[in-house]
């Protein structure tokens, strides 16, 4: 077996190349499949696996490790699916670099962590 | 009973940090209702640029892996645990981490303080808000005073200790990282 790192241009090839979704989705943000999954309509064997992943909410990191992706490439297609309506994703957080969950989430996620 | 959270439309996420070995997958697994899983980012050598593989395939490619547990804590809320990669070369991962971060808990190794050096320097730098929690293995003949001080850490840092293995002992010590946050939280409110 090589430790080499695989080329990984196979994974890029699904996104067409692009390496940058247009939003850069939390690794925690939930994505929720919004549509039957059966319906059909994706552009690949990938994009279906998410979609039928995600009828369960999961988080952005949940699904690249599930259907064995790097994150970046799974960014890109969550981002193609929700701008087509197929995934919604839910996120609390906003891009600056210090934002952070407010007291209300705070507060529940203490008394979550109590309850366990 | 682990809630349904089929339907949750709201996540948050702590960082666990700290050197390697020191306990960071014990502890996600030891409080996370799955095993832990693994998932992996890209970078290529030549731009540092997380997935950045525009010129692939002769650019050497790293791959990073991160590993994270989850916590179900209401049927709308979840909350996800992720332990940082263990070498320190991989920065660039971090801001992607601590991005809408709750805070972090650094695990230190008392055996190995050095190695949550560069954790807490990066922490302090983003103001991401944290706790130090000694894991204690079989070397507990140091006070948390002694571990602020050397860590010389600011005086609001709560110094805890864990046992990364005991689900009650890495529940506490996320409580409380969360109440040290809401602590901070309500102190800027005023
Ligand atoms: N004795 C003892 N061993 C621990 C404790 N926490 C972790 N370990 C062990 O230390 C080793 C490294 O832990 P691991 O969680 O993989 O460290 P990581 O590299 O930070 O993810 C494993 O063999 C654990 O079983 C602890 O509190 N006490
Ligand atoms: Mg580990």
């Amino acid at each position: 077996m090589s430790n080499d790192p695989l080329p990984l241009v196979r994974p890029y090839a699904l996104t067409g190349g692009r390496t940058k979704p247009k939003r850069d989705y939390p690794l925690e943000a939930l994505v929720k499949t919004d549509v039957d999954p059966e319906q059909g309509g994706f552009r690949s064997p990938e994009e279906s696996a998410i979609a039928e992943l995600c009828t369960e909410s999961r988080s952005v990191a949940e699904v690249a490790a599930l259907i064995k992706l790097p994150l970046g490439v799974v960014r890109v297609l969550i981002s193609d699916l929700a701008d087509r309506g197929v995934v919604q994703v839910h996120t609390l957080t906003n891009d600056d670099a210090d934002s952070r969950p407010d007291a209300a989430l705070l507060e529940r996620v203490l008394s979550g962590l109590r309850n366990l | 009973m682990i809630p349904d959270t089929r339907q949750a439309t709201m996540s948050a996420k702590i960082v666990i940090a700290g050197g390697f070995g020191v306990g960071k997958t014990t502890f996600v697994g030891s409080v996370s209702e799955i095993m832990p899983l693994t998932t992996e980012a890209v970078m290529t050598s030549a731009s540092a640029g997380v997935d950045d593989l525009s010129a692939v395939p002769d650019k050497t490619t790293t791959t990073v892996a991160m590993d994270f547990g989850r916590v179900s804590l209401d049927s709308d809320l979840i909350l996800y645990l992720f332990g940082t990669p263990g070498q320190n070369r991989f920065w660039f991962m971090w801001d992607d981490l601590t991005q809408g971060a709750i805070g972090a808990v650094v695990l230190i190794d008392t055996r190995r303080l050095a190695d949550s050096f560069g954790a807490i320097d990066y922490f302090e730098s983003r103001n991401v808000p944290f706790v130090v929690a000694h894991n204690v293995f079989d070397d507990n003949r140091y006070t948390a005073e002694q571990i602020r001080e050397a860590l010389a850490l600011r005086a609001e840092v709560p110094v805890i200790t864990c046992d990364a293995r005991d689900r009650e002992s890495t529940k506490t010590t996320l409580i409380e990282l969360v109440e040290h946050v809401l602590a901070l939280v309500s102190a800027r409110a005023q």
